[in-house]
């Protein structure tokens, strides 16, 4: 087959398309061969006998029409490209899902643009209704396109190979080799022992094999319906939370004692498995040998507790090693520190002692932020607000920064603000935010007090004698997600089918051949179902096999493999798996 | 510790292959750039009359063994192709024994590896097919991709952070790379079916297997690209899901892994529809692999998201 013919019939038969003429469908579908993905037996979407009298069709017949439009294959490309394009918006402009901070400065930054963000929800690109829509649709596109094809499929794995064609040398690979009908017989023993399935018919051999291909082919189609219904269906039923813990602190998962929750719909807090983590310590191991990563981190290890039942054991958290509990999981997600913080009031009474986070930023040597807000027991409320430095140094400008995420020299740098913390107005503060709207700014660098440098063990006065803060230690915190996926199991399952699958439509090749005894000898052919690039070796070694010379060189030229030293690949194309028609026809 | 002197001698190696990366590229090129022999150009004219015709050409590509002494560029081409090959893989080997792991765990490294991937695909494939009118294409890409590799990309060893101490670095990022050696190979016989499907006049262009076997090649060599592709992405949910506590997030890396992934869904479907085989078809196998040059440079360095792992600042 000449590749120019082939190219040219394949236009024509794009052209006889776009005409959407029924008929010129149909017979482009007979010229231009079948599409190599089916079998060339298959109906593909091409508009039914009853749909060419355009004008009668009644609204029947139009939803046939349009149901045959989307699970044609050609809209099924379309939807692939719409999809693939649809999904890169999501990584241009920051999710809420991922990256929610992100969101937060866009929407900062751009204020005029923050209508347009909202009306194409941009921010929510994968949960949006534009998005979805084009799933569902190539999803419809898909069942719709895949179940005839299984239907199709178990017909033709439950029917003999079909009847041999009246002429096979205008198929691929003819040739004739020396026998007769007496040795029919043999070549079908020939066939059984390559795998392929046979049946007689008068003096020749018909021979099918490959059915896995399209096996493999509705396998893959079908895991991926399994894997989408399986992540919607785990959205329901599964939750989430975080949990920042503290050095020898714990909690429980009860709604309450959670930082963060997230059930799906048919989960409620009560639902939550009932055990207990207690954090006893955070192993986190620095470089400090190689010069080009001093500081980076090589490990983090958290060594907790988990109370169940009663029972108390022990276990741990790793970056790639969660830890589960009664079918959750329990990763490591960040770390921090927590210094360990005392106020006295002037009259020498403890208003504050705890232990307070602060937030890394994206500070790799660990320079944190934190805020302590003390509303009560001092002259007026009192807000600080600063940094903590593990290894901490101070700069030419005056300023502190940290040199190594490890505590090597700590030290806390406070500014304090006095007047309204904004407490009472009843709208729900973070506790990682000082606002300052309503106060004033009495130490650090607005005001006439430098800020507080606080070291370790040190106790230093707030201005205006309002008392005294001391900074008793460091522990470090752990922020721990929980998570339950009940359908993830699900999903791996129809990942592994979907790459076993996929492999076998791949890799398989789904051929006919068959062998006829004539008075010149035996006739032998093939034809190709789908890509079939090897198609003309296989009939070449069935012949070499009829012949009785297994290991004699291949008679006739063209096997596919270019001989060596040819620098330019022969001119003749491989099989492309477009048979000239259907042999029955 | 690792051993800063390896680093020195993997860096003087990839140095010396791009320069005999860039020796093979001028002898493919001198090649590819050869007038038509006087029997070529019979050959040719036969072609365009029986073309015209409208009937199916029957023309072969000219025995080479005719004409071996002008064949020889090629061969000096590959076999320089092959030397810098050597020196690049050694390079590559040593760049791990540097820093005592595989040698793909930042930007540079990737990089260093996937190209002697490409290479090596390339190199091996003519054991199948003798496909070496791609030398100036591989040889080209792999001279500028080592360029801005070496020169942009570069860090020096360091060890693994935490996220990337996993068995899934080995395999998701190793078979990410086997994917895009083969997406590569795909592209660069797309490109020439391109030209090939329109009359070029070009000696070189005339030279070339005709255009539908072209297509065919580059759908056989691009499909083992997606098998591979298909297996990075699971590879890549299943080692997040360890690693970040969920096996998809829409992370940046994971919307192009993603995007790239349903392209070459949307190539191999088109492959098989009337109307889109042949040059929509080969653009579609583009338009894939420039997703997979977008994704390894431009989100990697440009874009906010977990994979952070270029190694640069």
């Amino acid at each position: 087959m000449s590749s120019r013919s082939s190219d040219q019939a394949a236009a024509a038969a794009a052209k006889a398309d776009r005409r959407a003429d029924a008929a010129a469908a149909r017979s482009a579908r007979d010229d231009a061969g079948h599409d190599p993905m089916r079998p060339s037996d298959h109906v593909d979407s091409t508009a039914p006998a009853e749909a060419t009298g355009g004008p009668r069709l009644g609204p029947i017949g139009w939803l046939r029409f349009a149901w045959r439009q989307l699970t044609s294959m050609r809209t099924a490309i379309v939807l692939l490209l719409m999809l693939a394009l649809a999904a890169v918006p999501g990584s241009l402009v920051p999710q809420r899902s991922s990256d929610p901070n992100g969101v937060i400065a866009v929407r900062d930054a751009n204020p005029d643009l923050v209508w347009l963000y909202d009306a194409l929800q941009l921010h929510d690109v994968y949960t949006s209704p534009w998005f979805s829509a084009i799933v569902i649709l190539l999803l419809v596109s898909l069942v719709g396109c895949v179940i005839p094809r299984m239907r199709h499929h178990w017909a033709a794995m439950r029917s003999r190979p079909p009847r041999t064609p009246a002429r096979l040398s205008r198929l691929v690979g003819f040739q004739t080799v020396p026998g007769d009908a007496a040795d029919v017989e043999r070549a079908e023993g020939v066939l059984k022992r390559l795998g392929y399935r046979t049946e007689r018919y008068a003096d020749s051999v018909s021979a099918e094999r490959g059915y896995l291909r399209e096996t493999g082919n509705l396998v893959f189609h079908g895991s991926i319906v399994v894997i989408v219904v399986a992540i919607v269906a785990g959205s329901g039923f599964g939750f989430q939370s975080q949990r920042l813990v503290v050095e020898g602190e714990g909690f429980s998962l009860a709604g309450a004692s959670l930082d963060t929750l997230t059930t799906g719909q048919f989960v409620s807090a009560d639902d939550l498995p009932a055990f207990g983590v207690h954090l006893d310590e955070l192993d986190v191991v620095y470089e400090t040998e190689n010069p080009d990563a001093i500081g980076q981190p090589i490990d983090f290890t958290a060594f907790v507790e988990v109370t169940e039942d009663g029972e108390t054991h022990p276990g741990q958290i790793r970056v790639n090693e969660p830890l589960q509990v009664q079918g959750s999981d329990l990763y490591l997600i960040s770390n921090g520190y927590a210094p360990e913080v005392t106020v006295t009031n002037a009259e020498g009474t403890v208003v504050f002692d705890e232990i307070v986070p602060f937030l890394a930023g994206e500070d790799p040597n660990m320079s944190s932020l934190g805020v302590i807000k003390l509303p009560d027991g001092l002259a007026e409320q009192v807000g600080l607000q600063g940094f903590f430095y593990p290894s901490a140094a101070q700069l030419d400008t005056g300023a502190y920064a940290s040199y190594f995420p490890d505590v090597l020299n700590p030290l806390l740098t406070l500014q304090v603000y006095t007047g309204d913390l904004g407490l009472d107005s009843g709208v729900p503060q973070s506790v990682y935010q000082l606002d300052t709207e309503d106060m004033t700014q009495v130490a650090g660098r607005d005001a006439p007090e430098p800020p507080l440098l606080i070291g370790p063990g040190e106790t230093v006065d707030l201005p205006d004698g309002l008392g005294t803060i001391s900074f008793d230690g460091v522990r470090r915190y752990a922020v721990i997600d929980v998570h339950r996926d009940v359908t993830q199991g699900w999903v791996l399952a129809g990942a592994i089918a979907l790459v076993a699958g996929l492999l076998a439509s791949l890799l398989i090749p789904r051929r006919r051949l068959w062998v006829k005894a004539t008075d010149a000898g035996l006739e032998v052919a093939g034809l190709a179902r789908g890509e079939d690039p090897r198609l003309e070796s296989a009939v070449d070694d069935l012949a070499r096999r009829l012949r009785g010379d297994d290991d004699a060189p291949a008679a006739r030229q063209g096997d596919g493999r270019a001989s060596p030293g040819a620098a330019d690949a022969s001119d003749e194309p491989p099989s492309t798996g477009e048979p000239a028609g259907d042999p029955r026809a | 510790m690792p051993d800063v002197s390896w680093d020195s001698y993997s860096l003087l190696a990839v140095y010396s292959s791009m320069a005999v990366y860039a020796i093979a590229f001028i002898a493919f090129a001198f090649d590819v750039a050869r007038r038509r022999d006087p029997e070529e150009q019979r050959a040719h004219e036969r072609e365009l009359v029986t073309a015209g015709g409208g009937s199916a050409p029957t023309t072969t590509a000219p025995a080479t063994t005719a004409r071996p002494a002008r064949r020889n560029l090629a061969k000096v081409g590959f076999a320089l192709t092959v030397l810098a090959w050597v020196l690049h893989a050694a390079g590559t080997v040593m760049r791990g024994i540097a820093a005592e792991r595989v040698p793909w765990a930042n930007m540079y490294e990737f990089a260093l590896t996937s190209i002697a991937i490409i290479v090596g695909i390339f190199v091996f494939v003519q054991l199948w097919r003798d496909l070496r009118f791609l030398g100036v294409y591989i040889t080209g890409l792999a001279t500028v991709f080592l360029g801005v590799a070496t020169v942009n990309f570069y860090v020096s060893p360091t060890p693994l952070p935490p996220a990337l101490q996993s068995y899934w670095l080995v395999i998701h990022v190793f078979v990410a790379a086997l994917g895009t050696g083969f997406f590569a190979l795909g592209s660069g016989l797309s490109i020439l079916q391109l030209l090939r499907s329109r009359a070029s006049g070009l000696a070189f262009v005339d030279r070339l297997p005709g255009a539908s076997a072209l297509e065919d090649l580059s759908y056989r060599v691009s499909v083992i690209g997606f098998i591979f592709w298909t297996f990075t992405l699971i590879a890549g949910a299943v080692w997040a899901e360890h690693a970040w506590g969920r096996y998809w997030g829409w992370d940046t890396k994971e919307v192009w892994t993603f995007v790239i992934w349903v392209v070459y869904a949307g190539y191999v479907h088109a492959r098989a529809t009337r109307g889109w085989r042949g040059t929509r078809s080969a653009w579609l196998q583009l338009i894939g692999f420039a997703a997979i040059l977008f994704n390894f440079t431009i989100v990697n360095v440009f874009f906010k998201g977990l994979h952070t792992y270029s190694g640069l600042e």
